[in-house]
């Protein structure tokens, strides 16, 4: 069979600004026949979106194809003119983003953007357009496909979004769709929806894909084939199989290993057995009866009625969806928000609701790590600026004793002293991931509250994040709440668990009573969601109860009944939906918030 | 095994802004344009009424808008006087109170737009309506009402025309800080107890410099023709005081007789204003801002 993209000795070359340019891809070699999805991994840096770009005969702004044949079917793309590229782009070739959210403009109705390209190029009348666009809407298991078209882009859910971008990239019907990052920004139950559309489309159209991604477990599910890169050249390639279960390189056994483990069960005996005994303390930070929200006038309740704890030296992982209320619940504790009802206590003494009220040396004691490293830092103070201000105001550091100090806490997250005299722009997003921690960790706290801080970053970059807080945890005995969407991370390192739905506990208690029976059902959910390295998880999680009936209600913030009802495989009628539910405590320090019995509960995850 | 994996080639250019930061005011001929007319006029600020061949109120001759060459240097105004000694003269005048006028307004409105934008809340919207409120007026009658009713002496005239443009820099500076204030570095400085001046000078203002400074280019010379306006209508400099906003109405009827008394002090203001913007550019583009000539590609 003739390849449908053959890319034969490919370099791209990109330049910083005022310098000069620098090879990104290095002489690459790849082919895609159609109906054959390869996948590109590496982590950012490594040239795969660079790679999958040119497939598009395109460069980013700063770059530019240095050499190299990309011949995609009969023809030579960068033979072609600008003008003639443009034509490719829309008809055989199409793109979907990361971003859906960035890729729409806010201003114009869906359907008339999924169209465009359509228009555009003039292939076909527009009522013809509008009726593909349609029939495209109902392959991609869209919510009403007739007439989803006529909303606005902020109409319709994060993961309806992207799969509306895939609509708009086969309304052209494209012989090749390159698909980067599609469902790195999504949460793991919107990631399963967004795979199973794509799959579906890809093999019904016999399309050929470029899939760029980091993460190994969403390949394992899409893709025939996988190219490894690092540093613009292909380390490795070969069938799915081959790479997942005998990868030869060692980077992509690297790759393989920063892979964390299905979230069942990884805490020992042991250590909860350590926390329990330990746990009797007064705990370091509690919240109780805690409601906070947004809005002056008419508030927006994002959090009700949460009541959770921290002891000394423990990990606490708070989980859930986009939008569940997690940033919120620490933006109340670092005192960014104050809350409407309920309290924040610091080592049993209640804290002003706003920061600036606060005592000098409980801020001190409580320190926040953002999620973006790149707005964490001020782009126009130097890391020793950056370290030192804290370290000035709690303990009146000043001079040498500051500088050594900075020193300290730069060897303390594994970067050279010399950094001290940089700016943040001078650093990679986990380089300022960890001076972030540093600044955090200068005026020695008691507790650090870490906002998502690995999902901005690679899966081997936040790999290493991870490893070096949790050194630091074990050494300093510094409690953490660690917040993230990420179940397979949070279940790594953390001793209890909170889950979060729609600004409610749903369930809490240790690592282990979480991750195992009786599960609340839309822990369950995260769960079954989260996916494995495995080919065909995919097909065997989309035939479980819980995978239909999350993928079929979106999330309502309600203070009547239970807020998960509309998702809820268990869900009892007339019950969940007019009362809130009942805590059950199958264990002292484990509950679980649900109208069903934790007997009924303990049997759910058998159905599969 | 992390450093040599989270290299960039692209972010990772060895020293490529390091290299930059120790030289980073070198002078661009650009700067250097800019330096040496800004330069030349405020020497003529300082040191032209010595060289000045008459005062600025001598009538030379009875002949108005003589052409240049014919009385005195470069011709003479619509009473007779010396253009040349007036453009030496009104250097001083106009210079120093425009440096000063747009010294306050940027002092006043980047101060209160910044206070309101990080306090935010009632603070905010009481500073913003009350701004709206005085903005909402023509500035020239706004200018004409406070002058006629304070009396018009020159300190009340800098102060009336500072405090209208402060409501134009308020607005700019206003929106800045509100776009950096968002950002979770000043979260941080807020959740570390940090107060509003800490926050204002030290985060904020740093990361609006760019854009304030090239405002500052374009609010310097409005405030030469908003003097120039009052001073048109009796309200700003007094006659007979040099001041080359003051020449250009005066001696606007001379056009039409094809007499340069009133295109030179345009000359004057002309270059000044694009001395002093070519030195902005210069700023930006050593700090790494955007220039005015990136903002329009």
């Amino acid at each position: 069979m003739n390849a449908l993209l053959d890319i034969k000795d490919l370099w791209v070359e990109g330049r910083p600004p005022g310098g000069y340019y620098v090879p990104i891809v290095k002489g690459i070699s790849l082919s895609v026949n159609p109906g054959e999805v390869l996948a590109i991994i590496g982590e950012s840096g490594s040239g795969k979106t660079t790679t999958a770009l040119a497939a598009l005969g395109y460069a980013r702004p700063g770059c530019r194809i240095a050499s190299g044949e990309i011949n995609l079917g009969d023809t030579e793309v960068t033979a072609l003119t600008h003008e003639q590229r443009r034509d490719l782009r829309g008809n055989q070739v199409a793109y979907v983003a990361q971003s859906a959210a960035a890729a729409f403009n806010p201003a114009l109705r869906i359907g008339d953007q999924v169209t465009e390209s359509s228009r555009i190029h003039g292939t076909m009348p527009q009522t013809q357009a509008q009726a593909l666009a349609a029939d495209l809407y109902r392959r991609l298991d869209l919510p009403d496909p007739e007439n989803i078209g006529r909303r606005y882009p902020h109409q319709v859910s994060g993961g309806q979004l992207q799969r509306l971008m895939a609509a708009m990239a086969l309304s052209s019907q494209p012989q090749l769709l390159v698909l980067d990052e599609p469902t790195t920004a999504l949460d793991v139950t919107t990631q399963i929806e967004v795979l199973t559309a794509f799959k579906d489309i890809i093999r019904d159209r016999n399309t050929a894909a470029i899939y760029v991604t980091h993460d190994l477990s969403v390949v394992a599910q899409v893709a025939d084939r996988i190219l490894v890169m690092l540093g613009g050249e292909i380390v490795e390639q070969g069938d799915t199989e081959d790479i997942l279960h005998r990868p030869q390189h060692d980077y992509t056994k690297t790759l393989m290993a920063a892979v964390r483990p299905p979230p069942r069960m990884t805490a020992s005996q042991d250590d909860v057995q350590a926390v329990d005994a330990a746990g009797r303390a007064q705990p370091v930070l509690e919240v109780t009866d805690l409601t906070a929200g947004y809005g002056r006038v008419l508030k927006t309740v994002v959090l009700r009625d949460v009541n959770m704890s921290v002891e000394r030296g423990q990990v606490v992982g708070i989980i859930g969806e986009s939008g569940c209320g997690k940033s919120t619940l620490a933006r109340v504790m670092a005192g960014l928000l104050p809350q409407m009802t309920g309290t924040v206590l610091h080592n049993g003494v209640a804290l002003a609701p706003a920061a600036r009220n606060r005592a000098k040396d409980d801020l001190r004691r409580m320190q926040i790590v953002f999620q973006m490293p790149d707005v964490a830092l001020n782009p126009t103070h130097r890391v020793r600026d950056l370290l030192g201000r804290p370290l000035q105001y709690f303990l009146g550091l000043n001079g040498d004793a500051r500088d050594k100090r900075i020193s300290e806490l730069l060897e303390m997250v594994e970067l050279p002293a010399d950094f001290a005299s940089r700016f943040p722009a001078e650093l990679s997003g986990g380089q300022k991931q960890r001076v972030n921690l540093a600044r955090a960790l200068g005026p020695e706290p008691d507790i650090i509250l870490c906002d998502e801080v690995t999902s901005a970053l690679d899966t081997v970059v936040g790999a290493a994040i991870i490893k070096l807080l949790k050194e630091l945890e074990s050494r300093l005995g510094i409690a953490n709440v660690f917040i993230s969407h990420d179940l397979s991370t949070v279940a790594s390192f953390a001793d209890r668990i909170v889950v979060l739905y729609a600004g409610k506990v749903v369930e809490q208690g240790s690592t282990l009573d979480v991750l195992s029976p009786p599960f609340h059902p839309y822990t369950n959910l995260l769960l079954s969601s989260v996916p494995e390295l495995r080919t065909g998880w995919l097909e065997d999680v989309m035939q479980t109860r819980e995978a239909i009936s999350g993928m079929t209600g979106q999330v309502k913030l309600t203070d009547v009944g239970c807020p998960f009802v509309n998702r809820c495989p268990l869900a009892i009628k007339g019950v969940c939906d007019t009362e809130p539910p009942p805590k059950r405590a199958p264990s002292p320090g484990f509950e679980i918030h649900c109208h069903r019995d934790v007997s009924d509960l303990d049997t759910t995850r058998a159905v599969h | 095994m992390t450093d040599a994996i989270e290299k960039d080639p692209l972010k990772s250019a060895p020293g490529s802004k390091q290299g930059r930061a120790a030289s980073k005011f070198r002078l661009t001929p650009v700067g250097w344009v800019g330096i040496t007319i800004v330069g030349f006029w405020i020497l003529v600020a300082l040191f032209g009424p010595l060289v000045a061949p008459h005062a600025e109120s001598d009538v030379l001759s009875n002949r108005s808008f003589a052409p240049i060459g014919e009385v005195g240097r470069l011709g003479t105004d619509y009473l007779g006087r010396d253009v040349f000694s007036r453009i030496l003269y009104g250097a001083r005048m106009t210079m120093g109170l425009a440096l000063i006028t747009t010294l306050l307004s940027f002092t006043m409105g980047s101060t209160l737009g910044f206070m309101a934008a990080v306090l935010g809340g009632w603070t905010d919207n009481v500073m913003s309506r009350v701004n709206d409120a005085v903005m909402a007026f023509p500035s020239i009658i706004l200018g004409l009402m406070v002058i006629t009713a304070l009396g018009s002496s020159l300190p009340i005239v800098v102060l009336t025309v500072a405090v209208i443009d402060a409501t134009r820099v308020f607005r700019l500076a206003r929106a800045l800080a509100m776009d950096v204030s968002v950002m979770d570095f000043v979260d941080v400085a807020r959740a570390r107890g940090e107060g509003v001046w800490w926050i204002t000078l030290r985060e904020i203002l740093p990361n609006t410099m760019s854009p304030l400074a090239a405002e500052f280019g374009i609010r310097f010379t409005y405030a030469i023709l908003f003097i120039a306006a009052l001073s048109f209508l009796g309200l700003g400099v007094q006659p007979p005081a040099a001041d080359w906003g003051v020449m250009v109405r005066e001696n606007r009827l001379g056009i039409s007789f094809g007499a340069t008394s009133a295109l030179l002090p345009a000359a004057a203001i002309a270059s000044l204003t694009v001395g002093v913007n070519l030195i902005v550019d210069w700023y930006l583009r050593c700090v790494g801002g955007q220039s005015a000539e990136d903002m329009l590609k």
